[in-house]
């Protein structure tokens, strides 16, 4: 009877026991938690409570309106194409430095950070210069009749400036772990390289493009600085959501604005989600 | 070996030539170009004029300003970080998933709403920020309002840094220190903090980094007076809606140094790290 | 399919991996590529599979030259060490894999697929496993799996990379008979890669032992082990004593041993090598004949029935190791520090100057 007792006290006293070891728990938590709740949730849930500030005819109003609709649209398909775009291309970028050697390598491996560490403005402003009527870029684009600037394919190429790096660093050391010997393996077996790449290596690296492709997406979609420069902000035709945002609230009509925000916050939520599915799903086939 | 095996003659040559051009020219249109782009430009009507712009009062203010905001964001962030990540990656706790991916959080938010939601919280009309009005305080629109709004952005920088180093780290070292009699304090500034100073110091620097660059959200909480409450990424724009361009490109050349710098850093952290792994392996 | 390999070189960057290797493998032969690690066996099987491509040399697969040939088209099995299973796929999937990228002229109907995977899968004693992934099986399943995976294809031969050294040692010794039932009843040509000797020593028919690139020497397990080319042969392959002396005329002298070599032709001096296994060295508690040494017991440790007994001949500055039946050796009742005497039954003799990868100059097993 009494070893059943031990027993039974023993595992508590040791995960306590624990705790206490490393000291700290509750200072750090604590602070974290209290720091997280100040900062981050509460002002969060103003966006909330400040749309609460209209009645709902007038949230309706917002929601509904044409203009609010279309921004929110224009953000969501650029982004989601900006998405596609980097993904495929930070594939690509991803591939060649892991798989190949070329002069400047490291050069270029370091530079791919460029976007992570320029300052959004500074990117906006050089983007929408280049690809401008005068720009390295815009120049010979605007002979052959495509305009970058004041359109979504120049919102475009400036999401996915932002977001190419995502998709790269997230694939490299995906790349990197690849054992070659499960390649050589489908080879001996008879696989040509094409059934290499779409039966082994797809799959290999399938939940790092969709997590690439998620980071890209969401940061493609909120973005400001590097965008706002590019489109000419024009209302139905290049105006992005985040645009409509500062608009409200340099105009201090605050509860328009947090209405606007409210629909983008739960929007980019649902597919945050709906992705994060994917993954799992992903993840629990190959285990 | 490692190295021979990894570029083995899979792809024909043509084939991995061609990806490569494919690649190196998206690389350089892309992220090399505009690079290239603002230094030229910050210079195209000479070393004079870049120098003339950049040593302008109002250039000089927004460095100050930018300074300021920063000095206040990264020791706030790193704080924060610091013990977030001391609470996750060395404890067992409920909620330890909720933490994690609320601490991403602010990522995932355009830095418009982010700066918008510090107005919905503070701004004059709010019974809070009324309130602080009516003490002579001011938060929106003023220096603490984009303390606030870039702290917020900043947020999760230095805590994603230091959770998978330590995380990778474990435990064992602490636990050792105090079977060997350190108090708390004592195995976390003498075992705990060395053995991250890597990731810390880049999770610093990016922080500051991003806290320097930060536009969107100070874009919303500031009031816009160059001179005054620029910080350099609003001066820039204030330059380019001016028409100023050449001298928006001259203030840019100091952040496009500052980006320059931290991929600098970056690299040399990894090399570092690496190295410090590599000899504790040994 | 027979293998036949001339010349072949290789090399990565500034090492020299192959040499100049000639190899020729029987139909239906067990093959061992044995050597230290770096020797350069596995990028030799990795040649013959069409894996890497030898700088000069031929490769030839049923008498038709296959040096340019795609692994893809070699019909080679290929089971690596780490077995190279597809996380993604299911037991079964990775079995069947070889017959799903068959083109489709000659890809098997989904029915003949399944029915093949099963009979392999059957074959490796795995069937209950075709729908669980590699990650829930153990290492040793996991070859197994590989192999099958190998044989699903029915290649001409089997190339095996070192394919039990990341199991445990128990695990290792039955999968190796199982391999060696497994040849002898489907009888496919194969070449295993090891760096364990006993493992190649059991399995083989025959033995290519390698070092730094060069065929050493190679033959049946009998004849490597018993009549060693040269003194890396004897130190690779079981425990061995080695003297250090000189050839005097038609005499070798080590220390204190003489042994007239009548077969020797030459005069004059050179330096030379004595080596002998433990089991040549005769002890006795007691001189028995006029040719037993004075010997002092060092130590001794037990191994199986017998003992092994560690002594030093006087006048020589080495140990050696003999071996006894363990109740003889306690009978004797001799303490480290007593006195024993050793007699050599059998040793052979090569003349230095070798440097372990050519035949020695002159070389002569002299024996009672």
């Amino acid at each position: 009877m009494r070893p059943e007792v031990t027993t039974a006290v023993q595992p508590l006293a040791v995960k306590k026991q624990r705790r206490r070891v490393l000291g700290g728990l509750g200072l750090s938590l604590g602070y974290s938690v209290s720091w997280l709740s100040l900062l981050v949730l509460l002002p969060l849930s103003m966006v909330f409570v400040t749309m609460a500030g209209l009645p709902l005819d007038g949230i309706w109003k917002v929601v509904a309106s044409r203009q609010v609709l279309s921004a929110v649209r224009l953000s969501f398909w650029t982004a989601a194409a900006s998405g596609v775009v980097s993904t495929v291309s930070g594939a690509l970028l991803a591939w060649v430095l892991v798989r190949y050697r070329f002069p400047l390598k490291r050069l270029v491996d370091a530079l791919v950070d460029l976007p992570f560490a320029l300052p959004t403005a500074v990117a906006g402003v050089t983007l929408s210069v280049l690809a401008g009527p005068s720009g390295w870029i815009g120049k010979p684009l605007a002979a052959a009749g495509v305009a970058l600037v004041n359109a979504p394919a120049g919102i475009i190429v400036a999401m996915v400036f932002i977001g190419v790096p995502f998709v790269v660093r997230t694939l490299q050391p995906v790349l990197q772990d690849l054992e070659p010997e499960t390649e050589d393996a489908a080879e001996s077996l008879g696989a040509g390289r094409v059934q290499v790449i779409r039966r082994i290596l797809l799959p290999a690296t399938g939940p790092a493009l969709v997590t690439g492709f998620t980071l890209a997406f969401s940061r493609a979609l909120g973005e400001y600085g590097s965008v706002v420069f590019m489109t000419g902000n024009l209302p139905f035709r290049t105006e992005i959501a985040p645009v409509i945002i500062k608009a409200k609230m340099d105009n201090g009509a605050y509860a328009g604005a947090a209405t606007v925000a409210a629909m983008m916050l739960l929007a980019a939520f649902l597919l945050l989600v709906a992705l994060s599915g994917l993954q799992n799903w992903q993840r629990r086939r190959t285990e | 070996m490692r190295g021979a095996v990894n570029e083995r003659r899979t792809e024909p040559p043509w084939v991995r030539r061609a990806l490569t051009t494919v690649a190196l020219a998206f690389f350089v249109l892309l992220l090399a170009m505009p690079l290239i782009f603002v230094v030229w430009s910050s210079l195209a009507r000479g070393a004079a004029a870049w120098a003339a712009a950049v040593s302008r009062p109002d250039t000089a203010s927004a460095i100050r300003q930018t300074l300021t905001v920063v000095a206040w964001v990264v020791p706030l962030n790193t704080l924060f970080g610091v013990l977030a990540a001391y609470a996750i990656t060395k404890f067992q706790f409920r909620g330890k998933a909720v933490l994690t991916a609320l601490i991403d959080l602010p990522f995932a938010i355009s830095p418009v709403i982010a700066g918008s939601i510090f107005v919905f919280l503070l701004g004059k009309f709010t019974p809070l920020g009324g309130w602080l009005e009516s003490h002579g305080i001011k938060v929106i629109f003023s220096t603490p309002g984009m303390v606030l709004a870039t702290t917020f952005v900043t947020f999760p920088f230095v805590a994603r840094e230091l959770i998978p180093t330590m995380q990778a780290q474990g435990i064992e070292d602490e636990l050792a220190a105090r079977s060997l009699g350190a108090s708390g304090w004592q195995s976390f500034w003498r075992v705990t903090v060395p053995n991250i100073r890597w990731s810390l110091l880049f999770g610093v620097v990016l922080c500051a980094a991003r806290a320097m660059g930060e536009f969107g959200a100070v874009s919303v909480v500031s009031a816009h007076v160059s001179g005054e409450t620029n910080t350099l990424p609003l001066q820039v724009e204030a330059l380019y809606s001016g028409l100023d361009v050449t001298s928006a490109f001259a203030v840019s050349s100091l952040l496009v140094l500052m980006a320059l710098l931290t991929l600098a850093v970056k690299a040399g952290v990894e090399w570092r790290y690496r190295r410090q792994e590599a000899r504790e392996r040994a | 399919m027979s293998i036949k390999l001339t010349g072949i070189h290789k090399r990565f960057g500034e090492y020299e991996a192959l040499r100049g290797i000639d190899l020729e493998v029987a139909h239906g032969e067990l093959v061992a590529l044995l050597g230290p690690s770096g020797c350069g066996k596995t990028t030799l099987l990795r040649i013959i599979a069409g894996l890497e491509v030898p700088d000069r040399g031929r490769v030839e697969l049923g008498g038709e030259d296959a040096t340019l040939t795609d692994a893809r088209h070699r019909e080679v099995g290929f089971v690596f060490q780490h077995y190279a299973l597809f996380r993604h796929l299911s037991v079964f999937e990775n079995v069947a894999f070889g017959l799903r990228v068959r083109s489709r002229a000659t890809r098997p109907s989904r029915a003949d697929v399944a029915r093949r995977v099963h009979d392999l899968l059957r074959l490796v004693q795995m069937e209950w496993a075709a729908r669980r992934f590699p990650a829930q099986l153990s290492g040793g399943q996991r070859q197994r799996i590989a192999l099958a995976r190998a044989l699903a294809v029915e290649p001409r031969v089997l190339l095996l990379d070192e394919p039990f050294s990341a199991l445990d040692a128990k695990v290792r010794l039955e999968l190796r008979r199982w391999l060696r039932r497994l040849h002898d009843e489907i009888q496919v040509t194969s070449v295993f890669v090891t760096h364990d000797q006993e493992e190649a020593l059991e399995l083989a028919d025959r033995i290519v032992i390698i070092n730094q690139g060069e065929v050493v020497q190679a033959g049946r397990p009998e004849e490597v082990y018993d009549h060693p080319a040269n003194a890396f042969v004897w130190n690779f392959l079981g425990n061995v004593n080695v003297f250090h002396g000189r050839l005097h005329g038609s005499e070798a002298r080590f220390g204190p041993l003489r042994l007239p070599l009548v077969a020797r032709a030459g005069g004059g001096q050179r330096e030379a090598r004595g080596f002998a296994r433990p089991h040549d060295l005769r002890l006795s508690p007691r001189p028995e004949t006029l040719d037993d040494l004075p010997a002092t017991l060092v130590a001794s440790r037990m191994s199986g029935k017998m003992q092994i007994v560690e002594i030093t001949v006087d006048g020589v500055d080495q140990v050696l190791e003999a071996l006894v039946e363990r109740r003889q050796f306690q009978s004797w009742n001799v303490a480290p520090g007593g006195r024993l005497w050793v007699r050599l039954e059998r040793i052979s003799v090569h003349s230095a100057g070798t440097d372990g990868v050519s035949p020695p100059d002159e070389s002569f097993d002299w024996v009672i």
